[in-house]
């Protein structure tokens, strides 16, 4: 398993009814990419998060299937509609089984 | 070139050079990549400057008699010799040498009096390029630019003393520095201030930065990890669609994209008006106009200051009076003042700066597409002193030029100084080789000119080769030649290379000033001889 | 001039070719060009291990961005739910050479559209 992965996320606080507001996200993670060989020669098993997944009080907004050449420390940035206060839930899938799970809150006046 | 000294400087007069018919309700003064050279300078424009796809034969890709009579300009004239390489070493003795921040403030000064509405503006390439600006850091020319008033920078080398030492010369800066193309790495949001309103004569005007777009490539990107450059059109476009929001009267881009770049970029990107041009190094004499916009070149090493007198009503810039102010160090009185600070700066580095090293037999320059005779000087240097059998040296367009006779400590500075100045030793392939002047030269010379990135082609020492630059990538470099074998360059075969300005970080090696310092010291007098090793085709 | 960029190992594998993999997206549907979809790139990486792309496609259900000079061609799979707001995303990815990215879009009535974006990597040093 990856050391050390820790989801970053940004997200207005607020936001008024149907406002499209931006999100930016980064997760620090080595995406071994299964392409590289260690000095002795050897590959270096691929290791990478695959799925990236975003909800809004369970409705969909983005599901990104993600290949090796994402770049290490994946970052995504996206727009989001927000019909009322509620919930953002960041989901990413780790090759090894690990899930890693982002919560923010957007309160909408 | 076969005036007296005394008649030619006769001919001219301060108040002739700083002589305009004042026109419109503003003023704006460029200078631009002066590479830190606070004393004047010879400095030789190219013999060959090359453009491909739509800026060919177009300026600034124009040089030497085509030049002159393009815009009128008398051979052996003043101008001839500002502008122009033929006759150089001649007319260099008739005129003098040119630039020099005392002598650009005595025409700063003058343009303010006559016009207190001016705005003054600094392309970037100030903090670089000389022994007291790497010595201070860059402080000494945050204090010239200082005292001299500049109201605000974009820049490029600047960036090579790192993200710290930048922000704490930004500290000690009068003016801010701007670069709407500069973003954070990490989050892609921008890390500078993009633009600047500024009011004077009951005008609003936005002043627009953009910074060298290719700074982590050009440059060693692991000093500036934090930021990312790039063209950003689209960017641009926002900030100047913004700057008109706000009710802007007219908006300049202070832009370091070099002359090709502005040139397209002024084509597409719409609401600019004036667009003062920096890092290709061009002396243009006369404005070059996109569309509605103007763009204005104004040379580099000090040698010039660019008046622009603009009338502007009703948010329009309804016309424009230009003159690319030539200064004649013989000519143009020094600022008192400004000549104080200089010293004071030097005072420390005098008697190291002075010091002879050698002597050269005939005219050291750089400028140019290819080799010049400074560069094979560095290549012969780096062969000799690294035990190579083939030199590369960066194809950089800053450096002054040297006359025939001494050599001095602050000459091979002016064409060498650097924060990553070590000379490498390497083996490389003949594959490889063949790869990094194939790579190289598609940066100069690819079609379009966002894919470009200004300088020139590397150097080289010990390494002959044909080169066409209207091919494409990958079929510009044929016929290398080892030199000192006549032999073909063998794909498979490694080679010794030696190099400096290594974008790697890491890069071992004497500093390339020393290496060159202790060539020219054993040779004693260097003559350079022509450099025939290198063909050019295609049309 | 410098040293070159670490090229990324060749894996002896049998690895689908963009064309496969675009037809395996559109399930062999007919592929417009241009206008629908739009792909931006930098001209020149600042660093090839981390090339900022943005796909965005008006109403599209998902994109599919593609690096077919890269020795496995696949890169991301973005699908837009019902509370997408603008059908765009930006992501940083990993480019071995100088290439054409591509962009293929599924359009809101089904149909697809394509795009490229030519991204030069270079070795890089030497300047103004
Ligand atoms: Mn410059
Ligand atoms: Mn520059």
């Amino acid at each position: 398993m990856a050391d050390n992965v820790k989801p970053r996320v940004r997200v207005p606080k607020t936001a008024s009814k149907d406002e499209v507001i931006q999100i930016k996200t980064l997760i620090s993670h080595p995406m071994e990419s299964g392409q590289r060989k260690d000095k002795d020669g050897n590959v270096i098993p691929r290791s990478i998060i695959n799925r990236f997944h975003v909800t809004f009080n369970g409705t969909d907004v983005l599901d990104v299937a993600m290949d090796p050449a994402i770049s290490t420390n994946p970052y995504f940035e996206f727009e989001a509609k927000v019909p009322e206060s509620g919930e953002f839930v960041f989901t990413w899938y780790d090759d090894d089984g690990s899930v890693y799970e982002d919560k923010h809150s957007v309160e909408v006046s | 070139g076969n005036l007296p000294r005394a008649f030619a400087q006769q001919a001219l007069t301060q108040d002739q050079l700083l002589q305009f018919d004042d026109f419109g309700n503003l003023t704006l003064i460029h200078i631009t990549d002066s590479h830190a050279h606070l004393k004047p300078v010879f400095f030789r424009e190219p013999d060959t400057n090359i453009g491909v796809g739509e800026a060919k034969g177009r300026v600034p890709h124009v040089v030497g008699e085509a030049f002159q009579k393009m815009y009128g300009i008398q051979p052996g004239s003043p101008d001839a010799y500002a502008m122009t390489w033929p006759d150089f070493a001649d007319l260099a003795r008739t005129y003098g040498r040119m630039g020099g921040f005392d002598r650009i403030a005595t025409v700063v000064k003058a343009i303010r009096a006559a016009r207190p509405n001016s705005l003054l503006l600094d392309g970037g390439d100030t903090w670089h390029g000389s022994y007291t600006s790497l010595q201070t850091r860059g402080e000494d020319m945050v204090r010239v630019m200082n005292l001299l008033g500049s109201q605000a920078m974009t820049a490029h080398w600047e960036f090579t003393f790192g993200t710290e030492r930048v922000q704490e010369l930004i500290e000690m800066m009068d003016q801010p520095l701007l670069g709407a193309n500069i973003f954070d790495v990490e989050w892609d949001e921008p890390a500078f201030e993009p633009s600047k309103i500024f009011e004077t004569n009951g005008l609003r005007v936005g002043v627009v930065g953009q910074a060298f777009p290719y700074l982590p490539i050009a440059n060693p990107s692991w000093m500036f990890p934090e930021y990312s450059f790039g063209i950003r059109e689209e960017r641009m476009q926002q900030v100047v669609d913004d700057l008109r929001a706000e009710g802007v009267d007219l908006v300049v881009c202070l832009s370091h994209n070099g002359f090709d770049v502005d040139h397209k970029m002024a084509g597409r990107v719409k609401g600019i008006d004036v667009i003062l041009s920096g890092h290709t190094h061009d002396a243009v004499p006369e404005p070059v106009l996109v569309g509605e916009t103007i763009i204005i070149a104004s040379g580099s090493h000090g040698k010039f200051v660019s008046r622009v007198d603009l009338d502007v009503q009703g948010g329009k810039m309804m016309g424009f009076r230009h003159k690319l102010i030539p200064i004649f160090s013989d000519v143009i009185e020094p600022d008192a003042e400004m000549a104080g600070l200089i010293d004071e700066i030097r005072a420390p580095y005098e008697a190291d700066l002075a010091e002879v090293i050698g002597k050269s037999e005939g005219l050291l320059y750089r400028r140019g597409n290819f080799n010049g005779s400074w560069d094979d000087l560095i290549c012969d240097a780096m062969l000799s002193e690294r035990d190579a059998e083939i030199a590369l040296s960066p194809g950089v367009r800053w450096g002054a030029s040297v006359l025939p006779g001494d050599i001095t400590r602050e000459d091979i500075h002016s064409v060498t100084s650097m924060t990553y100045g070590e000379c490498y030793r390497t083996e490389m392939s003949g594959e490889m080789l063949k790869t990094v002047m194939e790579d190289v030269a598609d940066n100069i010379f690819n079609e379009d000119p966002y894919y470009q990135q200004g300088g020139d082609m590397v150097r080289v020492g010990g390494l002959g080769y044909t080169i066409d630059p209207y091919a494409e990538i990958g079929n510009r470099i044929s016929n290398m030649m080892l030199l000192k074998e006549n032999a073909p360059i063998d794909p498979a075969r490694n080679y010794v290379i030696a190099g400096w300005a290594s974008v790697n970080e890491g890069t071992e090696g004497p500093q390339i000033w020393d290496v060159v310092e202790d060539y020219i010291r054993k040779q004693g007098t260097v003559a350079t001889a022509p450099n025939n090793s290198i063909t050019v085709t295609g049309d | 001039a410098s040293l070159p960029l670490t090229a990324m190992a060749q894996d002896g594998a049998a690895e689908k070719t963009a064309d496969e993999l675009i037809a395996e997206f559109t399930g062999g549907a007919e592929v417009a060009e241009g206008d629908g979809v739009t792909l931006t790139a930098p001209e020149i990486a600042e660093n090839g291990n981390t090339v900022p792309i943005s796909v965005e496609a008006e109403g599209a259900s998902e994109i599919l961005v593609l690096a077919p000079g890269n020795p496995t061609p696949p890169v991301a799979t973005f699908k837009f739910g019902e509370l997408a707001g603008a059908h765009m995303a930006s992501t940083r990815i990993r480019l071995a050479e100088t290439q054409d990215v591509v962009a293929v879009a599924k359009l809101a009535d089904g149909s697809f559209v394509r795009t490229s974006s030519n991204v030069k990597v270079t070795i890089g040093g030497c300047g103004g």
